[in-house]
């Protein structure tokens, strides 16, 4: 009973919060509610019994990657009147595909999965049932390939990334610290022995 | 080789731990900062704070209002008016030190050919309203009289040296 | 520290069982809440005193309490931070600088949670317990982006950009250093991971040296302290992300900054150094208190790590940005990278702890 509740309370703000994100005038406003978004999905998997992913959710999006979007919402000076024109004039497209991404969920819960069964709740968990094992499980045995082959391409993106954006500077001045740190003084300053002049 | 042992002593924050050493060590070494109400500082007699105005032992005002202190002081910090007193001498009738301007340099008493204005060691002092940083002539010599035993004792110190 | 099982007994005389769990835990995360602001309160009295020894001078001590000079000072601090008035800037956004100095406490008080103080306790004890205390200390710093953000000002600005970046970067080491602590324990709760390790020398400290030293430098990064506190730099941006902030508003991140120290002390105690074992466990019998695991145990570890934390803002002098930013990515994630590339080889090979390892 309790947990429906407090799911049904974190569905509410979910789908508030998502339409915030849209809706929001102010792109920073819009990222942080994005944030609240991923809390309370992270809370809704966490109610699930999937408190890994949950946990995980929080830590990569909210902790990391909002993060890097806020940093670079904050710095743009965004030209919203413009934005929200060009945002008006894709509505027909948004609607088509938030449609069919509603259309393929409900085919392939209510109509593939469960047969039509309508929904049931899950088997309960055995005791000692924990997530974080049986992911683990699978993703280094079932899904060992197809998770490394994931983790090449993402790692091919991320070099190309910033193989596009790196751009050395002519006339730049920076220091190799490790240079700096191995000078020792008989490297710069040379005693030289002269001779005394003569008094005149 | 050289690279070799930086390398090593790189990672070995090995810079780093001498720091802590330093820092470790002063941690337990005897403390230089005083109480300071409960302790001071030994002061000099030279030390130059609050300003007085002295007066001879008779009881006569040292003062002459001959105005080389406000000549010379760098802030213009003194203001003196004068005047002819009822004995026929000259006297000040208005002597203003403003506290906020003097810098405490300590010529008004170098120039003072009566040893009248001088600056005595007290140091502890405040301000609470507006205006109080104008030392008029009462409190200067009020100054003077309360203290003038320290600083008759300051100045026979210094006497050699001058 | 004590036995809860009387006090549970008298309250379910008064309240239904299904009652009684919250409002135990809720009493408990109440009293363990005190206890940290507490040692909070005495911990920015013992920085401005170490500190102060370390450079010869004494430190706070005019305000006396129980007749132990300063110890006063840190409640005289908030009794005049109470009655400061909490001024809000004319182009703020109100909202967001209202709310940033909630959400830089709030992740610090959270963590607390899944710390066990002492052995088999904890407020939750859960299974991701390392993941969630991972997630929540990336969670500190959208208190920082926001206040530096939402003060509309240059420097409070700079500093949350500085700052954010930082946690960013810094967070990737302190994840590697814990996958290190992982693999050691082969769990994710915090519970077992100190039960994994065994006698002083078979607390991880020891073969994951390098994590160590990369965890804890970067916890000292991530609560942006010195030497890596250019998120307020004083000397460059005058206070960074809380230069708007005065009053209580102000003392909220204050005790954030602290709160989250006391953490990072108190996950590397468990990390790294068994957490309430005892270092005398398989030396002494086990039937001698010295042996026995307790918070008693925990403290001084936890202790010793804050008074470091002191220590090495008396000792270095503050990194510049680009520094901090190479030693995170250039200097420490390599170095955690091959230390788990050697504990997986000493993993499979059965050297060390690993040696009755499946």
């Amino acid at each position: 009973m309790f947990p429906t509740i407090l799911f049904f309370i974190f569905a509410a703000v979910l789908i508030g919060a998502a339409l915030g994100v849209i809706l929001s005038r102010n792109p920073v406003y819009s990222a942080l509610l994005l944030v609240l978004c991923f809390f309370n999905a992270s809370v809704i998997w966490v109610l699930l019994d999937a408190e890994f992913l949950g946990i995980v959710l929080v830590l990569v999006y909210v902790g990391a990657v909002m993060v890097l979007f806020l940093f670079v919402v904050m710095m743009l000076d965004l030209n919203l009147e413009r934005l929200r024109r060009e945002f008006a004039g894709y509505w027909p497209l948004t609607v088509a595909v938030a449609g069919f991404a509603v259309f393929a969920m409900i085919n392939v819960i209510v109509v593939k999965h469960l047969g039509g069964a309508g929904l049931q709740t899950a088997p309960a968990l055995a005791a000692n049932y924990s997530n974080t094992r049986t992911l683990g499980v699978e993703l280094f045995t079932r899904y060992a390939y197809p998770s490394q082959v994931a983790a090449l391409i993402l790692l091919v993106a991320s070099v190309a990334a910033i193989v596009l954006t790196l751009r050395q500077r002519k006339g730049g001045k920076p220091q190799d610290i490790a240079q700096q740190v191995a000078v020792r003084a008989k490297d710069r300053v040379r005693i030289v022995k002269m001779a005394s002049e003569k008094k005149l | 080789m050289q690279g070799i042992r930086s390398f090593i002593k790189t990672f070995l924050l090995w810079e780093l731990l001498q720091g802590l050493w330093v820092t470790l060590k002063s941690m337990f070494q005897t403390k230089i900062t005083l109480n300071y109400p409960e302790e001071k500082t030994p002061q000099s007699n030279r030390f130059r704070g609050l300003h007085a105005l002295r007066r001879y032992p008779n009881g006569e005002e040292r003062c002459i209002a001959c105005k080389l202190c406000e000549a010379v002081c760098p802030a213009l910090a003194i203001t003196i008016e004068s005047d002819v007193a009822s004995d026929g001498t000259r006297r000040t009738t208005r002597y203003d030190i403003d506290l906020f301007k003097c810098i405490y340099c300590g010529f008004c008493e170098e120039a003072c050919p009566v040893d009248a204005i001088v600056e005595t060691r007290l140091h502890e002092y405040h301000m609470e309203k507006r205006g109080e940083n104008i030392m008029s002539k009462d409190k200067l010599l009020g100054i003077g009289e309360r203290y003038e035993a320290m600083i008759a004792a300051d100045r026979a110190a210094d006497a050699r040296y001058r | 520290m004590w036995d809860w099982t009387p006090i549970r007994d008298w309250l379910s005389g008064y309240i239904t069982p299904y009652w009684t769990f919250p409002a135990l835990t809720v009493v408990q995360a109440l009293i363990v809440m005190i206890g940290i602001i507490l040692v909070m309160a005495v911990y920015t009295l013992a920085e401005r005193k170490v500190i102060g020894w370390m450079q010869l001078r004494r430190g706070p001590n005019r305000v006396n309490l129980f007749w132990i000079p300063g110890l006063g000072q840190p409640f005289a601090d908030v009794v005049k931070l109470i009655f400061k008035e909490i001024l809000i800037p004319a182009d703020a956004n109100g909202f967001l600088f209202r709310v940033a100095p909630f959400l830089a406490l709030v992740p610090a008080l959270g963590i607390w949670a899944v710390i066990p103080l002492r052995p088999e306790h904890a407020f939750a004890n859960i299974d991701a317990g390392l993941l969630y205390v991972l997630a929540l200390t990336s969670m500190g710093v959208y208190g920082i982006i926001l206040a530096g953000w939402a003060a509309n000002s240059k420097y409070a600005f700079l500093g949350a950009m500085r700052s954010a970046a930082q946690i960013v970067a810094y967070e990737i080491a302190m994840g590697f250093a814990m996958v290190g602590v992982l693999m050691a324990s082969g769990s994710l709760n915090i519970g077992e991971i100190i039960h994994a390790q065994r006698g002083l020398f078979g607390w991880n400290w020891t073969w994951l040296f390098p994590l160590f030293i990369v965890y804890f430098i970067s916890g000292v990064a991530e609560t942006n302290r010195a030497p890596f506190d250019v998120a307020e730099g004083e000397s460059e941006i005058v206070a960074g992300f809380h230069i708007d902030y005065s009053g209580m508003a102000f003392a909220l991140f204050f005790i954030a900054e602290y709160v989250n120290m006391i953490l990072i002390s108190a996950l590397t105690s468990i990390f790294f150094f068994g957490g309430w074992l005892s270092p005398f466990d398989g030396w002494l019998s086990s039937d001698s208190w010295l042996a026995q695991p307790s918070f008693f145990w925990l403290a001084p570890k936890v202790f010793f790590f804050m008074f470091v934390f002191l220590w090495f803002r008396a000792t270095f002098p503050r990194y510049r940005y680009d520094q901090i930013m190479r030693l995170g990515w250039k200097a420490l994630i390599p170095v955690t990278l091959i230390w788990l590339l050697v504990e997986g080889i000493m993993v499979y090979s059965h050297v060390g702890p690993w040696k009755g390892h499946p």
